[in-house]
């Protein structure tokens, strides 16, 4: 999974639904005026098509200045880059960066220009016509989740800042740029506004497939978000660009690890749902069925005395072990409730905290809360161990 | 709250004000013409008190104030853009002295000079040195009007792929209007009341009565003078506050 770096440029025609195009930067160098050393030193990636990469790393580092180049609001001082196989640096830089959408930390709204006309910015620009843009312009709206009959003529002032960088997102997007580059665009909101945020970034692009390059401070966002990260030092030099579990698994020096920071191997788990793993089946009896029951059972499996008691629509109700089983006792009252469980979907994450509850084992179930299996801690444990010897490569030894 | 009713006072009181200072200068107006009118005039005080000649002396005030106002605004607006451009920013001190002493010279010592230097008369002896004299508020406030825009909106602005000069219309000048109009309501100000001094090089104008009023020792001539001259900049100064309410951006403030 790691290893699946497209290194053929891509371009819009291939199909797929992937709109966006790789992006080449090769030995790309930025040294401002007066300055000894270069803020970017000979950056060379590769950016995937429809691939979010993100750039992490130190404030100072030359996130900035190496996005920017991209679209050239900086210019490079050497170097080449091709965004779908075009020579950027040949192109007019108005005209690129119109095809290029651009999103900032702020969103960058302009405050006399209501929503719909920070949107239709860029579809003027191009010279669409009226009826064209403001179909467009309701389109972006909708997409970002914004009521057009509810914010259209609003100015951005009269909007929260969740929904001044949705708009700033709608507008980045409005003229269906294959590439986007946004820098810190949740870094001013709160952490559960910035959590929606990043949900529908990702849903969006679920649908979109653009190529998206994003900055930030944050690991956690990055490895909710990124398809690669790259992990930058000063200079912007590329300590390690990987995908987030390889990363995760085996930082590649202890500059990355420090970064990654504590809890590699928790945010890991973030990254693993729970259908992904194996689980092992409990013995099982609905209420309506009477204790003796359920201690043949559990006699017969011959493992761990206990068993799983469910409700008549098949839900987990109580966990019991085979010495509550006395007779005379009715399975509903029997053992003790379940405390906590998780889904197929949910994260191994959630699985662990789950299982830390429950002091054990913990109980799936599946779309409609009917039992599924059991989760163990050791499957969990064994799934972390599996991950770091699979991007170990023997750096560790 | 409180920013809340703060704002809505401070509102309330500037639409009031919209509505009441016309008023005032209109009252004091008549009440100045008619009492003019009503009182015994000699001759001397008939030549120049008297329809033609008030209509004539405010018609070249207001000629001559237009004119101040045109210069101004070719001059301070284009320059004070001019000196926000990256290439141009050393130069932006380099201007704002010249104006600084523009402005600290006395008003009358830079007409005088351009009178002799030149050796025109009226309007155009007039105009530029006034013009000169006044141009200081609105050059300053063109400078930090767009100096004050977020660079992160002229970022974005970019970013989006608009030119520099689509940023710099549809960004900069927008956000900076408010202060480029306050700037140029204190230029109008100090043009219309100086543009009583143009009667020194035959420049015409109001200040011709408060001159005639003064020489000959005839009160009246010198209070309609100066009286049309206040309610001139009065009226000026409302137009301002006017602009400033409707042309500024919306969506801001
Ligand atoms: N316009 C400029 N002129 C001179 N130096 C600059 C300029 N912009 C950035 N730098 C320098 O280049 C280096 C990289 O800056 P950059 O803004 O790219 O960092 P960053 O990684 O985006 O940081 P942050 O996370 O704080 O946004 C810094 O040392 C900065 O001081
Ligand atoms: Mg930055």
């Amino acid at each position: 999974m790691a290893e699946n770096v497209t290194t053929t440029p891509l371009d819009n025609a291939d199909g797929d639904a992937v709109s966006g195009v790789e992006i080449q930067l090769n030995e790309v160098t930025k040294r401002y005026s007066g300055q000894r050393e270069p803020a970017v030193d000979s950056f060379t990636m590769t950016v995937p098509a429809g691939n979010i990469v993100v750039f992490v790393g130190p404030s100072g580092c030359g996130k900035t200045t190496t996005m920017r180049m991209i679209n050239r609001l900086i210019e490079p001082t050497s170097g080449k880059i091709t965004i779908g196989g075009e020579d950027a640096l040949s192109l007019d830089p108005d005209q690129l960066r119109r095809r290029v959408g651009y999103a900032i930390q702020q969103a960058g709204l302009f405050p006399h220009f209501t929503v719909t006309q920070n949107i239709a910015v860029v579809p003027g620009l191009l010279g669409w016509d009226k009826k064209k843009i403001s179909d467009r312009v309701e389109e972006m709206m909708d997409l970002v989740g914004l009521d057009p009959s509810v914010f259209r003529d609003r100015f951005p002032r009269q909007l929260s800042g969740g929904q001044q960088q949705r708009v700033g997102v709608a507008r980045a997007l409005a003229a269906d740029p294959p590439v986007l580059l946004m820098d810190e665009p949740f870094g001013a909101v709160d952490p559960i506004t910035r959590g929606n945020l990043q949900d529908e970034l990702l849903r969006l692009q679920e649908e979109l497939h653009k190529t998206i390059v994003f900055v930030t401070h944050d690991f956690d966002e990055a490895v909710k978000l990124g398809d690669r990260i790259a992990v930058l030092g000063n200079q912007s030099k590329i300590l390690q660009y990987d995908t987030p579990d390889a990363i995760l698994a085996n930082p590649a020096d202890d500059t990355v690890a420090g970064f990654v920071g504590a809890g590699a191997s928790l945010k890991q788990l973030t990254l693993l749902r729970v259908h992904e793993v194996e689980m092992t089946q409990a013995v099982t009896a609905k209420t309506s069925e009477s204790v003796e029951e359920m201690r043949k059972r559990i006699d017969a499996r011959g493992g761990r005395p206990f068993g799983l008691v469910l409700d008549e629509r098949g839900r987990p109700l109580r966990w019991v072990h085979k010495r509550d089983l006395a007779s005379g006792r009715r399975l509903s009252e029997a053992g003790r409730p379940v405390g906590d469980l998780v889904s197929k979907q949910s994260t191994l994450q959630d699985a662990l905290e789950a299982m830390l509850t429950e002091g054990g084992g913990v109980a799936v179930t599946g779309g409609r809360g009917e039992y599924a299996g059991v989760l163990e801690m050791e499957t969990v444990m064994n799934k972390i161990r599996e991950l770091r010897e699979e991007h170990g490569d023997g750096a560790d030894e | 709250m409180s920013a809340f009713t703060a704002e809505s006072g401070s509102r309330s009181a500037e639409r009031g004000r919209l509505f009441a200072q016309p008023v005032a200068v209109l009252l004091i107006v008549a009440a100045v013409l008619v009492w003019a009118f009503t009182t015994d005039l000699d001759t001397v005080e008939q030549e120049s008190i008297n329809a033609s000649s008030i209509l004539t002396y405010t018609w070249q005030h207001l000629v001559l104030s237009v004119v101040i106002t045109i210069l101004v605004l070719v001059i301070a607006l284009p320059l004070g853009v001019m000196l926000t451009r990256r290439w141009a920013k050393p130069a932006a001190p380099v201007f704002l002295a010249i104006a600084n002493i523009g402005q600290a010279a006395p008003a009358v010592g830079v007409l005088v000079l351009f009178f002799l230097w030149t050796g025109l008369e009226g309007v155009a002896a007039a105009a530029p040195p006034i013009a000169f004299y006044a141009l200081l508020p609105v050059l300053r406030n063109t400078i930090v009007g767009i100096q004050q825009v977020d660079p992160a909106l002229v970022d974005a602005g970019r970013g989006i792929g608009m030119s520099s000069g689509a940023v710099l219309r549809r960004i900069e000048l927008p956000l900076a209007i408010p202060l480029i109009l306050a700037g140029l309501r204190t230029s109008l100000v100090l043009a219309v009341g100086t543009a009583t001094l143009a009667q020194f090089v035959n420049g015409g104008g109001l200040g011709e009565m408060i001159d005639t009023g003064y020489k000959l020792d005839r009160v009246s001539v010198l209070t309609v003078g100066a009286v049309l001259a206040v309610a001139l900049a009065l009226l000026v100064d409302w137009l301002g506050a006017v602009a400033e309410r409707y042309f500024g951006p919306k969506g801001i403030g």
